[in-house]
């Protein structure tokens, strides 16, 4: 076990050491360097002198100087004390913009996970146990469709049904008096009012797939030989289905984690985006659209980072969970 | 021997069959697919020839801005018509909002024709013509309403398509290549190259896709030609694509390595290169197939995701994804839904290749 978890932590250095190069590739991207750039900026607004020791300052900060390997180093070197660079869009420092716009998009994703795992296994399993019924061909349809309707377009149409029946405004996660607010209580119930149109539209697709696979999961399970002796031999159908049958089908249900986060995150980005909810994806998109490439650059780092944190746990947790895996995953790696 | 074939039982006729009529039995029963596949083929056949089923060119302004879709009427006042019209429209200003109303003026009717002669195009840029499928002879016809500009979306959908559809197909095949390439290299020799390679699958799979594909396509010239900017885009979408695929070869490759008829072919003597697309490919083919229509609509939907938020296609081009765009703003929708339509498109393609994905899946091994 602890020998799995080392490796799999190593593995996780590895990926991130992987992300953490595309990231910079992504930053160098644009042509140009960052200097280039912000001078320019600065002319933009009209300051036309620029001190001399401000720019040397800059170009020790980033070793511009240096040649693209060495750059690289410093920009991680930076990075790991806490210095992801400087947005020129906002004139702040990169982590003090990403702080809270992070934690926004951790909560609003875990709780897509919930939402997405909570509706699916009980729909799953009644789907399962009630094939080819008017509820099972229903929500068969409800998921082909949810599968099918990209992420922003749900966002637009919702937003459109309930500008026009409801006379409401759906964008945002905050009521305008609480949009500068400190945080308090009544911050975050006003949050909670917010939450459940962005939670629908990323979580619906993931929904979706998850109840597919519960459903085929669970089906497989059922046509079991040790089901129809428990069944011949009398057990309940309730106790038969939720000892046995029901844990083995969850079981590869948790373990699609590892592509179900990134799933989610990717949706968030562009959900965020259309409902304009003060989270990274808005952020990232601002940043690329005005090549403000520190910032996007650690935002894609961190969204990364993020998801293969939220990989690594799960897949600790599924180990945790099942002795079989464990096992397995110890005999053949 | 046509003659022979029938006086054969159904059972003896069972194993007389090839794999692939096999799998066309098998892919006949199910019926969504079929539908999923007729409506694709439709789609794509009006893709490919769109100047000639749309009735007006793309770039076509009219006076009528956001006018709303004409409804296709078979009866007026005197009764049934076999050839179908639509009324006139007519357009005023609202003294207090300022915005264009139109309402349906039943003083005129315009028939509509087949093989009416339109606008002229470049057909494929081959040779001129002015041949619309339909149209009408005087008057408007706006099936899906128009745009800010007065154009014809029902048009625009269709050129749209051409973009968007393609987009797909050429985005698979690149994977393809890539996918069965490495992961070929991966399951079939093994060892580092094996090691090296799974990693970097891992590491695409487990990266949020769609920051980076934003990040990617922010990134292209912006002074790029819109053929350019299609072809950075399509390759872009399958930088991602191909690591999924790349898994599935080599998972695959490796299962049938232990096969015995493997082991026959090597044994008399066929050349590595010979095992692989002699006996190795053919097996595990359809599995690619089915693979590759379940990632077409992944491929369709990154695009026009792209396209809405302005970084994929460009304008002039059109793509679903771009219409789109036009309806970013809730207001906008909220008085003009037509502006929604190209996302109707988008959902009906992905439906229709899912359940094409499906079919195919349950066809892909007719010995099971």
């Amino acid at each position: 076990m602890l020998f799995y978890i080392v490796r799999r932590f190593l593995y996780m250095i590895i990926i991130l050491w992987v992300v953490s190069i595309v990231a910079f590739v992504i930053i160098q991207l644009p042509a140009g360097d960052y200097l280039s750039y912000h001078i320019q900026n600065l002319k933009q607004r009209g300051i036309t002198f620029i001190e001399r020791d401000e720019l040397r300052g800059l170009e020790e900060r980033y070793g511009l100087n240096l040649p693209i390997y060495a750059q690289y180093g410093k920009w991680v070197w930076n990075m790991l004390h806490g210095d992801f660079g400087q947005s020129f869009l906002w004139n702040k420092e990169v982590s003090e913009l990403l702080g809270e716009r992070l934690m926004l998009t951790v909560i609003i994703s875990i709780l897509t996970m919930l939402f997405a795992y909570g509706i699916a296994i009980p729909v799953g399993i009644y789907s399962a146990t009630h094939q080819y019924s008017i509820a099972d061909y229903g929500f068969t349809i409800a998921g082909f469709a949810g599968l099918a309707t990209p992420n922003f377009l749900l966002a637009l149409i919702l937003m459109f049904v309930f500008y026009k029946y409801f006379g409401l405004s759906a964008g945002g996660l905050f009521s305008p008096a609480y949009q500068l607010a400190p945080w308090s209580l009544a911050k975050v119930l006003d949050m909670l009012k917010h939450l459940p149109i962005p939670i629908i539209v990323i979580g619906t697709a993931g929904t979706a797939e998850l109840i597919r696979v519960m459903r085929g999961c669970l089906l497989d399970e059922l046509r079991k030989q040790y089901v129809i002796t428990a069944r011949a031999k009398g057990v309940s159908e309730r106790a038969l289905l939720f000892k046995y049958p029901v844990r083995i089908a969850i079981n590869p249900i948790i373990s699609t984690i590892g592509w179900t986060l990134p799933y989610i995150i990717s949706g968030e980005t562009i959900t965020a985006i259309v409902l304009s909810l003060p989270t990274t994806g808005p952020l990232l998109f601002q940043a690329l659209m005005t090549q403000d490439m520190y910032l996007a650059g650690s935002t894609i780092m961190f969204l990364a980072v993020l998801t293969v944190i939220g990989t690594l746990i799960s897949d600790i947790l599924l180990v945790w969970v099942d002795p079989r895996i464990r096992y397995e995953r110890e005999g053949t790696h | 021997m046509r003659k022979e074939k029938e006086t054969f039982t159904a059972e003896e006729r069972y194993y007389l069959a090839s794999q692939w009529q096999l799998m066309w039995r098998q892919f006949k029963k199910h019926k969504l697919a079929l539908v999923g596949g007729s409506i694709l083929i439709v789609l794509y056949i009006t893709a490919i020839f769109c100047e000639f089923f749309s009735p007006y060119h793309i770039y076509t302004r009219s006076k009528y801005l956001y006018c709303p879709p004409q409804r296709i009427h078979f009866f007026d006042e005197e009764g049934f018509h076999l050839r179908p019209f639509i009324y006139g429209l007519e357009g005023s200003r609202d003294p207090v909002t300022l915005r264009m109303k139109y309402s349906v003026d039943k003083t005129k009717n315009y028939p509509i024709y087949f093989s009416v002669h339109g606008c002229e195009y470049k057909f494929w840029g081959l040779f001129k013509t002015d041949i619309h499928l339909f149209g009408v002879k005087e008057g408007p016809l706006f099936l899906f309403g128009t745009d800010k500009l007065g154009r014809d979306l029902f048009s625009r959908n269709l050129y749209a398509s051409r973009i968007s559809l393609s987009i797909g197909l050429v985005g698979v095949a690149i994977a393809f290549v890539l996918g069965c390439i490495l992961g070929g290299i991966s399951g079939y020799y093994g060892g580092v190259a094996d090691t090296i390679i799974q990693r970097i699958v891992e590491f695409s799979i487990s990266i949020p896709t769609i920051p980076l594909w934003m990040a990617l396509s922010a990134a292209l010239p912006p002074r790029w030609s819109p053929i350019k900017v299609y072809f950075g885009i399509t390759v872009i979408l399958s930088i991602v694509g191909w690591s999924g695929l790349a898994r599935v070869v080599r998972g695959k490759l490796l299962e049938l390595r232990e096969e015995d008829f493997v082991m026959a072919a090597r044994i008399s003597g066929t050349s590595e290169r010979g095992i692989i697309t002699g006996h190795l490919l053919p097996s595990f083919l359809s599995y690619l197939i089915v693979d590759l229509t379940l990632r077409i609509p992944w491929m369709i939907l990154g695009e026009t995701a792209l396209s809405f938020l302005g970084l994929g296609i460009r304008p002039p081009a059109v793509s679903w994804g771009t219409l789109l765009k036009d309806g970013q703003n809730i207001r906008t929708v909220a008085q003009f839904p037509w502006l929604l339509i190209p996302g109707l498109f988008v959902i009906v393609v992905v439906l229709a290749f899912s359940f094409l994905g499906d079919g195919l899946r349950d066809a892909a091994d007719p010995y099971k």
